[in-house]
């Protein structure tokens, strides 16, 4: 009975049905797409003239509204005229899932039209790296900042209600300051970026580190430790894999603020890419750039999320026991499968 | 026959040998000293006092039980003199010193563990031993030292996630003791076990007691773990709030868990429980106004 109960709250599924449903949730709009875009009763408001015969304002490849289409067919049926002949088709903003498949191949391909345009593979490398350093100076001075917050009450009232009313002003409101004072390259794209991180980062970090056990603190005190060595060797490890976790979720941010970024001063980026592409109507190109960023950032977060397992051993659980990392042997710190046996032999110790 | 029908003796009357311990530990100097010592939490007029005038001596390698009802501020006693917490009045002496915060010298054992989860067992031992800038080969030396002590030495690499409850609490022990506390306080260190590892963590408690030179303060609510393992035990009360009695432990040592019915130790726990549970309150409590929710004769009793 029990292995059927997959709507039970909050009760855990099985590994193959956890798999399955990850499948899935990208197959379901997959095939809502598909279905929209291959069977042609579905949707489909256009029609794609491949003869005008005679009507006038009609001219091949031209795509017309399914309504005034069959209105002059049906004037040129009834005026014994040559009829016009076209297919049902989407509009052109929603191509159909084997042109975008295509795309990400083709678009890479593609050399831009224009001499100094830059190429898709240097768009995506220009983006990549505006986030990054946003990411990176926003760290730098939001990290410490956050756990100096979150360790000591003294900061968190000098430093906190400023940042809480800060964080409250949008980042690309700055942006024509930022090019005023920074110019029109990628210092203001960083600039904004930072403005968009660095106040949630301080205040999600000291959050994190305010939530550390008071008593392994307190443990730490009877053991001989104070100040800035309790910050060191108690605060600091005790919150690190919550503050990991939230820069992760804080690089997800960092990219949402990348596409309003890259629009302050000179656009570039993925941002031009896909605004160029856009008005050549090469929809497919600005569908796959978009999927290249959701890919991107994806990837980032799950290879993000198995070095976690790596970095922090302690939070790998029973069930990951027999589970070595074959492809990074060396981080494989924890002699795992001794564990498990000494366990009885000491209970009996003790028993004894 | 019920216990309460069986003759007693005075929980009072000491075997000669007891007698002759308890002169033997009176000779020894005094560790820790309270003097005076006041808890009172509130401020603008509403005080709720907690203790008061508590003063109590503790001599060198002695077994100190505090036992008392819940909000008997046994607990706050153990932090105070951890230095956790900051008495409302009075002061505390360790060696003739008054403690003024948490140290080294005052080793704490919780009753949540509050063993490092980032660090190795091992790593958990050293800890006291690096704050006090201990060079690493020799923390780790003492470290091995006591997990071999505690019977844990091949859980040395282990996370503390991995122990089970009664191993981490050994971790625990092990971690105070590598600091050569002058005095161990645990507050009620074995309260999340069950019966069965409570009992093993007793015994093991008085093993560990018996080869290291330190002192114990030990909090707790189960009046046979205070019996048991006991040299003198404070009883504490709430309203009013303060030290009901500090009993001399009747029962001979070495202890084992035979003597739990010998007529010394019951007749301490009837005194302990004559303290804790006093007889009158029972009655009120068991009366209540319940309605008969069941068909007649479906009776369970």
């Amino acid at each position: 009975m029990a292995q059927h109960d997959w709507l039970g709250l909050k009760k855990e599924l099985p590994r193959k049905r956890q798999l399955q449903l990850t499948v899935l949730s990208f197959v379901i709009p997959l095939v809502i797409w598909c279905v929209v875009s291959y069977v042609p009763w579905v949707w489909h408001p256009l029609i794609h003239i491949t003869d005008p015969g005679q009507v006038d304002y009609f001219s091949e490849g031209l795509d017309i509204p399914r309504a005034d289409f069959y209105k002059e067919l049906a004037q040129a049926q009834a005026a014994g005229q040559p009829l016009p002949k076209g297919y049902l088709v989407n509009p052109v903003y929603l191509p159909a899932p084997h042109k975008v498949a295509c795309a990400f191949y083709t678009a890479f391909k593609t050399p831009p039209r224009l001499q100094d345009e830059p190429w898709l593979h240097q768009s995506l490398g220009h983006s990549i790296r505006t986030i990054f350093l946003g990411f990176l100076f926003s760290s730098l001075l939001g990290l410490p900042l956050g756990i100096v917050c979150g360790s000591f009450r003294f900061f968190a009232k000098l430093q906190e209600p400023f940042i809480e009313f800060f964080r409250y002003l949008p980042a690309p409101a700055f942006g024509a300051l930022c090019v005023a004072i920074l110019g029109i390259d990628d210092a203001p794209k960083i600039a904004i970026i930072v403005i968009g991180t660095f106040f949630q980062q301080v205040l999600v970090i000291s959050n994190s580190v305010r939530k550390v056990d008071p008593a392994l603190i307190e443990a730490a005190q009877t053991l001989g430790a104070s100040g800035w060595k309790i910050v060191r060797s108690v605060v600091i490890p005790a919150s690190i894999t919550d503050i990991y976790t939230d820069m992760r979720i804080l690089l997800g941010w960092a990219w949402t603020y990348l596409i309003v970024a890259e629009v302050v001063g000179t656009m570039s980026g993925i941002t031009l890419f896909i605004n160029q592409q856009a008005r050549y109507r090469n929809f497919e190109n600005v569908y796959a750039a978009i999927a290249m960023i959701g890919i991107i950032g994806l990837s980032t977060d799950m290879f993000l999320a198995w070095l976690g397992t790596v970095l922090f051993p302690w939070k790998r659980k029973g069930v990951r026991k027999e589970r070595t990392h074959t492809i990074f042997p060396l981080f494989d710190r924890m002699p795992l499968k001794s564990v498990i046996k000494p366990k009885l032999e000491a209970t009996n110790y003790v028993a004894q | 026959m019920l216990p309460s029908e069986i003759k007693l003796p005075d929980y009072r009357e000491l075997a000669p040998s007891v007698t002759a311990r308890f002169e033997k530990i009176r000779q020894r100097p005094v560790i820790l000293s309270i003097r005076a010592l006041k808890k009172s939490f509130g401020a603008n007029g509403s005080t709720h006092v907690v203790f008061d005038h508590l003063s109590i001596n503790i001599h060198r390698r002695e077994f100190i039980s505090a036992v008392g009802p819940s909000g008997c501020g046994k607990s706050t006693l153990a932090r105070i003199v951890a230095g956790l917490d900051e008495a409302s009045g009075g002061e505390v002496l360790l060696d003739g010193n008054a403690v003024t915060g948490p140290g080294p010298d005052r080793g704490m054992v919780f009753q949540g563990y509050t063993l490092f989860p980032w660090l190795t067992v091992k790593h958990n031992v050293m800890f006291g031993l690096r704050m006090s800038g201990k060079a690493p080969s020799t923390a780790d030396t003492e470290a091995r030292q006591w997990l071999d002590m505690v019977g844990l030495a091949k859980f040395e690499n282990s996370y503390p996630h991995e122990l089970s409850g009664g191993m981490k609490q050994r971790v625990a022990i092990a971690r105070a003791l590598a600091n050569n506390p002058r005095i161990l306080i645990m507050d009620e260190p074995f309260g999340a076990l069950d019966a069965q590892t409570r009992a093993q963590m007793q015994a093991y408690l008085l093993q560990i007691w018996k080869k290291v030179d330190v002192t114990i303060l030990f909090i707790t609510h189960d009046l046979d773990e205070a019996a048991y393992l006991s040299d003198r035990i404070l009883v504490m009360g709430t309203n009013p709030g303060g030290v009901r009695e500090f009993i001399e432990n009747p029962v001979p040592r070495p202890r084992s868990a035979e003597q739990f019915i010998s007529p010394e130790f019951l007749a301490l726990k009837k005194r302990l429980e004559h303290h804790i549970h006093p007889p009158v309150e029972t009655e009120d409590v068991e009366k209540l106004p319940m309605i008969k929710l069941t068909e007649a004769g479906d009776e369970v009793e």
